[in-house]
């Protein structure tokens, strides 16, 4: 892998921060948010900021902006030296000149960030107007050149349009324009490429890197995600809980880091070597899709319409204990896939059945009693639990609707908080009393109450932390062994469908374009769509949890399905 | 259904939640206010029988349009009747309709609105009902109901209620439509719970909240179109003094007699801006996002 190897150490110091302390407003006691941090950028440098949630990474490139939310967070000391400029006690006015012509900052949802009913060009011309005297016809030259500059299509167009006609990618490079049209010498990117699919994701840090190697921008690049930083940085600061606790080049900090949470964050780190696959199961499949397919919309009293074709002709059975893991990029039809399987929305056509039942045409009255042999964990920890239930209400729902008595069923709970490595007086509090990982566990157990044939997990652990996600995997990997579940795994990340899956399915605009083992799938792609998922996914060629660099994936065994 | 203690517990504790105020959260000095004005008009109605000097109906011919003096703290109105007790005695019925339409239009609403906001197929027939009830002035449409089943407290109720169910059903619906799509809605289909158990269990605690709020909202206007339908004359019979019709007999005798429109005028409008408010307070207390606005 190669990684940067820049020596900065002559350009000019664009960032500096010392001894910054950051705490909750009108209280200096409270434990802080930042606990005196240290930090430097240089001209050219891209510096990545990485830690998990709540460790502040946020809170400091807010603080360098000045955006700190003033009835919740303060400055307590310490000073931010934007080339010579203090930042921490600048006035209102002052920062408003600063912001966009000195330090300028891209976030993480560019939908959000543009204004719905503005045209992009002029949203990008409103920066000009904002801090310039350009006149009118220059504004708008200067515009359309910064549009060309990061690569837009058809920019006369693209000017004219509103951000909901344009696609993630698009808006994002709008946003990038839009930081860098007044040549900042500072760009703050917080987390810039996290909503988007692994390919487009390429290109952006792509477009970041070479406008910065045109501008010679300093970056400050948060990021949670270490593949990422392997491709991008030059140098790295780990935080935790509001301080750095590392901060080094990117070379030595992955091959040898010098402290203990900063190798705890790299061994959670998934790689792209496939896991050893199960033996193939003798059993009967628990889940046969016969030609599953699926059409929103279409029909219409008066004019057929033509509806879209989210998922169609796919086909795939899992036999007990093993797990299938269906990737893809946004729109590719794979949660459709899970919801028709889960009979949530119904399918238009196909089979599927589960436990030697068909049940894509069942009706919901005789649906009833099948749904306890399949079973869905969601993505969103925060919202799949009802946040007004205790988690023994919500551990007990499923088993007493199929007539478990209520003792009985709280028992089987406490046994399964024990299971998912909770406490059992857990099963009396709220789920808003949990973190994000441990409310993932509950909502496992509520799953495996059912004693499901069948568990759906629709990404599963992608709003989690690495750290997290590495345990929860571990816990279904637990609960798939003792359990012999079968399991169908939802994901758009490469990286983790290789460290649980047996098989691999990829889906593409609602098709099935590969499928097969998954050292097969991943050593070997045969279709252009796996091979540029597998090229785009980030820091593929670091073994991150060994601190060195990947060998090829294990041989091929076998024929491709 | 197959209820459980937790579940019930559970049930309690989310009520507690709505109603108690939030660790840290102090009410200002206007909802304190509003609150203990409303509590002591509506104690006074309440035990108006019991303090009134006499008899609200009880006409006397001898002492017509009396001015306030020691004998009618308040004076008489042309029929002799004294102007205190009527109008105490009429708050009773005011307060008892505008309540009344409350919960009644709440409880409606929320039926209708939880079944139009889970099941497809009902929604688009209960929503153009709802809309071409919508469509109607409400006064209008109060009158033509009370016209039709005779002035009573009960149609008088009904008649007010039913313009003001089409705007609770608007409510719950929105809020179910928006709940059924969280995950953990989705979780319990999986688990195989039954639809009405959804309805219920799942998704009905979600609407409590706006309910609360839009209830208070619904008190004040029933209070007020009470008054106005007395005033026209569509309102109960004049036999039970309201403050609407009790304002309503006032209007000829104005210039020479304000007090008669004055003293229910001035308690029906301190009710309603004290229900109003507290109605706004609730909705800041129980909206996290106005919450911390304000913050």
């Amino acid at each position: 892998m190669k990684f940067k190897t820049r020596d900065l150490s002559t350009a000019q110091r664009v960032l500096k921060i010392r001894k910054l302390k950051v705490g909750l407003t009108g209280r200096p006691d409270a434990q802080p948010v930042l606990n005196e941090i240290d930090l430097d950028i240089r001209a050219g440098e891209t510096h990545c900021l990485v830690g998990e949630s709540g460790s502040g990474k946020s809170v400091t490139s807010l603080a360098t902006m000045g955006l700190l939310p003033k009835d919740a967070l303060e400055v307590q000391g310490g000073l931010i030296d934007l080339e010579g400029f203090e930042i921490t006690n600048a006035t209102a006015a002052q920062m408003r000149d600063l912001r966009a012509q000195r330090v300028a900052m891209i976030f993480q949802e560019p939908m959000t960030a543009l204004n719905p009913v503005l045209r992009v060009g002029e949203q990008i011309e409103e920066v000009l107007n904002m801090h310039t005297d350009l006149s009118k016809s220059e504004a708008k030259a200067r515009t359309i050149d910064i549009m060309e500059q990061v690569h837009l299509p058809d920019v006369q167009r693209v000017y004219s349009a509103f951000p909901h006609q344009l696609s993630g990618g698009q808006r994002q490079r709008i946003m990038i324009a839009m930081a860098l049209v007044l040549d900042p010498d500072l760009l703050i990117a917080d987390e810039p490429t996290t909503a988007l699919d692994v390919t487009t994701q390429l290109q952006i840090l792509k477009l970041i890197e070479e406008m910065q190697e045109r501008h010679g921008t300093a970056v400050l690049f948060i990021t949670h995600d270490m593949g990422v930083v392997a491709e991008i940085a030059d140098t790295v600061s780990v935080m935790q809980k509001g301080e750095i606790v590392e901060s080094a080049p990117i070379r030595e900090l992955l091959t040898n880091p010098q402290k203990d949470y900063t190798r705890k964050l790299l061994k959670a780190v998934p790689n792209l070597a496939p896991r050893p696959a199960r033996a193939v199961s003798e059993k009967d499949a628990v889940l046969n899709v016969d030609r599953l397919e699926m059409t929103y919309g279409g029909g219409g009293w008066f004019r057929k319409s033509e509806g879209v074709r989210a998922a169609r002709d796919v086909t795939f059975d899992i036999a007990p204990g093993r797990t299938l893991g269906i990737v893809g990029e946004s729109g590719s039809g794979k949660s459709t896939v899970a919801r028709c399987i889960m009979r949530l929305i119904d399918p238009t056509g196909g089979e599927v059945t589960v436990a030697a039942t068909e049940i894509s045409r069942l009706s919901r009255r005789n649906l009833q009693s099948h749904r306890k042999h399949l079973q869905i964990v969601f993505q969103d920890p925060y919202r799949s639990l009802n946040p007004r239930w205790t988690v023994a209400r919500s551990l007990c729902e499923g088993p007493i609707n199929f007539g478990t008595p209520k003792s009985e069923a709280m028992e089987r709970a406490a046994e399964l908080m024990e299971l998912v490595d909770l406490p059992k007086d857990a099963l009396d509090r709220y789920p808003h009393q949990f973190s994000g990982g441990q409310r993932q566990r509950i909502a496992i157990a509520r799953a495996v109450a059912m004693k499901p044939d069948l568990l759906v997990a629709d990404e599963a652990v992608s709003a989690l932390d690495v750290s997290v996600q590495a345990q929860v995997l571990d816990l279904l990997d637990d609960v798939q062994d003792r359990f012999g579940i079968a399991m169908l795994f939802i994901t758009h990340d490469l990286r983790v469908a290789a460290q649980i899956c047996d098989d691999v399915l990829v889906m593409q605009k609602g098709q099935v374009v590969e499928q097969g083992p998954a050292a097969a799938v991943l050593a070997n792609p045969r279709h252009d769509y796996t091979r540029s998922l597998i090229e785009a996914a980030p820091g593929r060629h670091w073994d991150f949890a060994n601190f060195r660099a990947l060998e090829r994936a294990p041989a091929v065994e076998g024929p491709i399905a | 259904m197959t209820e459980m203690p937790s579940s019930r517990r559970s049930a309690f504790q989310v009520l507690t939640g709505v109603f108690s105020l939030p660790a840290g959260a102090r009410l200002g000095a206007g909802p304190t206010i509003a609150a203990l004005v409303l509590a002591l008009i509506v104690l006074a109605s309440i035990c108006a029988p019991l303090y009134v000097p006499y008899d609200p109906l009880a006409m006397d011919a001898m002492s017509r349009l009396r001015p306030p003096s020691d004998e009618f703290l308040l004076g008489t109105d042309p029929y002799g009747r004294d102007i205190f007790s009527r109008v105490m005695t009429g708050g009773r019925v005011s307060l008892l309709i505008g309540i009344g339409a409350a919960i009644v239009s709440v409880a409606v609403g929320l039926v209708i609105g939880l079944l139009a906001g889970f099941f497809r197929a009902a929604d688009g027939i209960i929503m153009r009902i709802m809309d071409s009830l919508m469509a109607i002035p409400a006064i209008l449409l109060a009158i033509a109901l009370v016209a039709l089943n005779g002035p009573s407290l009960s149609s008088v109720i009904i008649a007010i209620t039913i313009p003001e169910v089409p705007r609770v059903v608007r409510l719950v619906r929105s809020v179910v439509l928006s709940a059924r799509e969280e995950p953990y809605v989705e979780a319990a289909i999986a688990l195989g719970s039954s639809m009405p158990k959804i309805l219920i269990q799942h998704l009905m605690p979600n609407t409590l909240a706006p309910l609360i709020v839009q209830g208070t909202y619904i008190c004040a206007s029933a209070i007020l179109i009470e008054a106005i339908l007395s005033f026209l004359g569509a309102g109960v019979s004049t036999e039970i003094p309201t403050w609407g019709n009790i304002m309503a007999e006032g209007r000829s005798y104005f210039q020479i007699k304000p007090g008669l429109i004055f003293w229910p005028g001035l308690l029906l409008s301190l009710c309603i801006l004290c229900i109003n408010l507290l109605g706004d307070t609730a909705r800041d207390l129980l909206d996290p996002r106005m919450k911390k606005r304000e913050g």
